[in-house]
C-alpha cells in the first residue's frame, strides 16, 4: 500500500467515522424529539409514565402510517420517521435546565415536547429562546407561562389551569345544583393555591351569594387527612372543591368517602378523572370531576367528528397497557398532533425539506388541529398558548361491566372557559368573563 | 359535637399515629446514640411489605376471613425489623458507634436515599392500595361526625406500642439491662453484657415500630415513593419536644403537635404547619434538651 493510499484509507476512515457520529437529527429522514416528562416520583404515576405511553403508542402508529384517520394519514411527520429521546424530568428545575441544554445541544433533537412540573415550565421556556429551540410545554398548568413572560420558541398545546375551574363552576350552574356555600381542600403549592383562586373568582361571578368557608392546604404529600376531613364536615358546605392530584387525591377520597363526607357536601374535582384506574369502585357515585381538557372518559363518551381519531388512539393504548387512557395521554396526544401539523406545515412552505427552529416556531404561531380531545386553537400569547373545549361530569359506577362511566357531561367551548387574548386569567375572572362566548 | 371535642379527638388519633412513629426514633436514639433519618424510609417500607403481604392475603381467599389482613399488618412489620434491621445495624451503623454524631446523622442520610431508591427498584413508582383493613371496623358516631373505627385501633396500638415499652425497659431484667447500656456501655460491656446484641436488638425494636407505623397507615392512603419524606420531618418535631431518648417524651410531644395541629387546622388552618413548629421552638426557649431529656454535664 502507496503512503498516497495510505492517507486516502485515513480520510476515509475518518470520513466514514464522522458520517458515523453524525447525529440521527442531522439526517433528513428522521425526525428527532426529546421527550420529558415524570418517570419516577409522585407525578410519575399519574401523569408522566401515562403521558409517555401515550405518545410512543402514538408514535408507533405515525411511523407505521396510514394507522389514524385523515388528516394523520401520512407516515411519520412529513414521511420522515419519529425518534424519541426520554428523559425524566424528577430532579428540579436546574437538572432540567441542564438536561434541556443537553437534548438540543449534544443530542441535537429537532424538538422538545415535555413539562409537567409548572416550576419547570417556567424555567426552562426562557432557556430554549436563549438556545432559539423549538419547545412545546405540553403539560403545565400555571397561566403564568405567558401571562408573565413572551417566548418566541416556546409554545404550550393544552389550555392553563384556570379553565379547569371556569368549567366546574359553569357546570355548576349547568345543572342547577344549588350552593349557599362551598370549601375547598387543595395542595399547599402554586398548584393547590392558583386552583382554589380560580375557583373561587369563579364562584364569585356565578353564584356571588354563596358563601365561602374553609381553604384547607394541606402540605403536598400530606397522606392522611383525618383532621381535615373533620373540618369540611363540621362545615357542612354545599360543595367541597379539590385540585389534589395523584396520591394525595387517593388518599383524600378513601378517607373522605369512608367518613361520609361524599354524602354531606358534593365533592367537585378539578383534575381527578386520572385516579379513576387506581380507584376503580372505590371513587363513589356522584362526583362532579373534570380531567383538564375534554380527555379521557369525557372524550370517549363524546363522540361525534373525532370519535374515529380518539376510538383508533384509546383502543391501541387499551390493548398496549391494560388501561384506558385518562388524561395525560390526551395531552401528550394533542402536542404530537400539534407538531406534526406544524412539521408539515412547515415542509410545505419550504419545498419539503426538514424544518429549521424558526420555520416549526413560524408554522406553530396560531395553529389549529384536532386532537382527541377536540379542536386546539394556539388563539393565546401570540399565537403561543392553546385553548381547547372542556367537559366536566358525573361519576356512576357501571356494576354490570365493572367500569367507571362519566354521565351527566357537559361540554364547553373553548372560548366559553378560556381568557380571550390581551387578558390576564385573573383579570378576566375577576371583570366577570368578558368576551367569553359560551352559545 | 362541640368544637372542643372534634379537636380532641382529631388530635388524639394524629397523636396516637405519631407515637407509634417516634418512639422508634428515640428508643434507637437512646441507646445507639444515633439520630436516625432513615427511620423515615423504615416507615414505607413497612408501609410498602403490608400492602404486599396484605395484597397477597386478599389475593389467595382472604376474603373468607378479612381479620386476618390485621395479622398480616403487623407480620410485615416483623419481617422488615428482621430483615432490615440486622443488615443496617451489623452491616453499617455499628462500625460508627462512638464517632461523631454529625458523621451518624450524613450516614444514615446516607441510608435513606439509597433506601429510596431500592424501594422503588422493589415496588416500582406505581401506587399500592391495601385499603381492606381500613373499612373492616366500620364506623364510629361521635356527636355530628363520623369517624372510621380503624382510627381509635391506631389509638388503641398506640397506647399497647408505648405501654410495652416503657414495661420492657422498666419491669423486665432485659430492660434493666438496656438502661445500664443506656447510662453506661463501657462500664456494662465490663460487668458481663453483650453490648453488641443490645444494640441490635434496640434498633431492630426501633426499626419494628418505624415499620409498624408504615403498616398501619398503608391502608389509609396510597402507597407511593417518596412517603418517608414528610414522616421523618415531623417525627424528629415529636421526639425533640419530649426530649431525646425519652418514652414517655413522645408520648407528650406526638400529644402536643397531635392536638395543637388540630387546633390549629379547625380554628387557624393557614397555620398548619407553622403551629408544630412554633411549639417546638417554645419549648426549647424553656426546655432546651426537650421536656423530658435529662440536662447532661458536657463532657470534655
Amino acid at each position: 500500500m502507496t503512503t498516497k493510499t495510505k492517507i486516502g484509507g485515513a480520510f476515509a476512515a475518518l470520513t466514514l467515522a464522522a458520517g458515523l457520529a453524525t447525529p440521527a437529527a442531522a439526517q433528513d429522514d428522521t425526525f428527532k424529539i426529546g421527550v420529558i416528562t415524570f418517570l419516577s416520583g409522585q407525578a410519575a404515576e399519574s401523569f408522566g409514565v401515562p403521558a409517555l405511553n401515550g405518545g410512543k403508542v402514538l408514535i408507533d402508529m405515525l411511523n407505521q402510517g396510514g394507522q389514524l384517520p385523515a388528516p394523520y394519514t401520512q407516515k411519520g411527520f412529513g414521511g420522515m420517521t419519529i425518534e424519541v429521546v426520554e428523559v425524566d424530568e424528577a430532579g428540579g428545575a436546574t437538572k432540567q435546565v441542564q438536561e434541556f441544554r443537553n437534548l438540543v445541544q449534544r443530542e441535537e433533537v429537532d424538538a422538545v415536547v415535555g413539562y409537567v412540573s409548572s416550576g419547570n415550565c417556567l424555567a426552562i421556556a426562557p432557556v430554549a429562546d436563549e438556545l432559539k429551540a423549538f419547545t412545546i410545554l405540553y403539560d403545565c398548568g400555571t397561566p403564568r407561562v405567558f401571562e408573565t413572560g413572551s417566548f418566541d420558541y416556546v409554545f404550550r398545546t393544552a389550555a392553563h389551569a384556570t379553565m379547569d375551574n371556569v368549567s366546574l363552576a359553569r357546570y355548576l350552574k349547568a345543572r342547577d345544583f344549588p350552593v349557599e356555600s362551598f370549601a375547598g381542600l387543595n395542595q399547599d403549592y402554586a398548584w393547590g393555591q392558583d386552583s382554589w383562586a380560580d375557583f373561587k373568582g369563579s364562584m364569585a361571578q356565578i353564584y356571588p351569594d354563596a358563601e365561602e368557608k374553609t381553604a384547607l392546604f394541606p402540605k403536598f404529600g400530606a397522606g392522611q387527612y383525618g383532621t381535615e376531613i373533620s373540618a369540611l364536615l363540621r362545615e357542612r358546605a354545599s360543595l367541597v372543591h379539590s385540585s389534589n392530584w395523584g396520591g394525595d387525591l387517593q388518599g383524600f377520597l378513601l378517607q373522605a368517602t369512608a367518613r361520609g363526607l361524599h354524602e354531606r357536601s358534593q365533592l367537585v374535582l378539578a383534575a381527578g378523572d386520572h385516579v379513576i384506574p387506581q380507584l376503580q369502585d372505590k371513587m363513589p357515585d356522584g362526583i362532579f370531576l373534570g380531567a383538564r381538557g375534554v380527555n379521557g372518559l369525557a372524550a370517549k363518551a363524546r363522540g361525534g367528528e373525532l370519535a374515529e381519531l380518539t376510538d383508533t388512539l384509546w383502543n391501541a393504548y387499551e390493548a398496549e397497557y391494560e388501561a384506558f387512557p385518562v388524561q395525560a395521554p390526551f395531552r401528550m396526544w394533542q402536542a404530537l398532533l400539534g407538531l406534526k401539523t406544524a412539521v408539515e406545515k412547515a415542509m410545505a412552505e419550504n419545498g419539503g425539506k426538514k424544518p429549521n427552529d424558526e420555520e416549526l416556531a413560524a408554522a406553530m404561531e396560531g395553529l389549529a388541529w384536532d386532537a382527541p380531545s377536540g379542536r386546539i386553537e394556539m388563539a393565546l400569547a401570540g399565537g403561543h398558548q392553546a385553548i381547547q373545549p372542556n367537559a366536566i361530569g358525573t361519576t356512576k359506577w357501571n356494576e354490570a361491566e365493572g367500569r367507571m362511566e362519566l354521565v351527566d357531561v357537559e361540554y364547553f367551548a373553548a372560548r366559553c372557559v378560556n381568557p380571550p387574548e390581551g387578558t390576564t386569567s385573573q383579570e378576566w375572572l375577576a371583570a366577570g368573563f368578558p368576551g367569553a362566548q359560551c352559545d | 359535637m362541640d368544637l372542643v371535642a372534634t379537636i380532641l379527638v382529631d388530635g388524639l388519633i394524629y397523636a396516637g399515629w405519631l407515637f407509634i412513629v417516634s418512639v422508634g426514633l428515640t428508643l434507637v436514639f437512646g441507646v445507639l446514640n444515633i439520630l436516625n433519618i432513615a427511620h423515615g424510609s423504615l416507615y414505607a417500607i413497612g408501609a410498602y411489605a403490608s400492602a404486599t403481604l396484605v395484597g397477597i392475603y386478599f389475593a389467595n381467599g382472604g376474603d373468607a376471613i378479612p381479620w386476618g389482613s390485621y395479622a398480616a399488618l403487623i407480620l410485615a412489620a416483623v419481617l422488615v425489623a428482621l430483615v432490615v434491621g440486622p443488615i443496617l445495624e451489623r452491616g453499617l451503623l455499628r462500625f460508627f458507634y462512638g464517632r461523631d454524631e454529625v458523621l451518624n446523622v450524613l450516614v444514615t442520610y446516607a441510608v435513606f436515599l439509597i433506601l429510596e431508591d431500592v424501594m422503588k427498584l422493589i415496588w416500582g413508582v406505581n401506587p399500592y392500595f391495601v385499603y381492606e383493613p381500613y373499612t373492616l371496623l366500620g364506623d364510629v358516631e361521635i356527636g355530628p361526625l363520623f369517624y372510621v373505627g380503624y382510627d381509635f385501633a391506631v389509638i388503641a396500638a398506640a397506647i399497647i406500642v408505648g405501654l410495652g415499652v416503657w414495661l420492657t425497659l422498666n419491669r423486665t431484667r432485659m430492660g434493666k439491662v438496656v438502661l445500664a447500656v443506656i447510662h453506661d456501655s463501657e462500664m456494662s460491656q465490663t460487668m458481663g453484657v453483650n453490648v453488641p446484641r443490645i444494640y441490635l436488638g434496640a434498633f431492630m425494636a426501633g426499626t419494628f415500630l418505624a415499620a409498624l407505623g408504615g403498616a398501619l397507615t398503608a391502608p389509609m392512603i396510597s402507597v407511593t415513593p417518596g412517603l418517608g419524606v414528610n414522616v421523618i420531618i415531623v417525627a424528629f418535631a415529636v421526639v425533640i419536644i419530649g426530649g431525646l431518648g425519652s418514652v414517655p417524651g413522645a408520648a407528650i410531644g406526638a400529644l402536643m403537635v397531635g392536638i395543637s395541629r388540630a387546633a390549629s387546622v379547625h380554628l387557624l388552618p393557614e397555620a398548619e404547619l407553622f403551629i408544630i413548629y412554633f411549639v417546638m421552638a417554645v419549648v426549647l426557649m424553656f426546655r432546651p434538651e426537650g421536656l423530658f431529656a435529662k440536662t447532661q454535664a458536657r463532657k470534655i
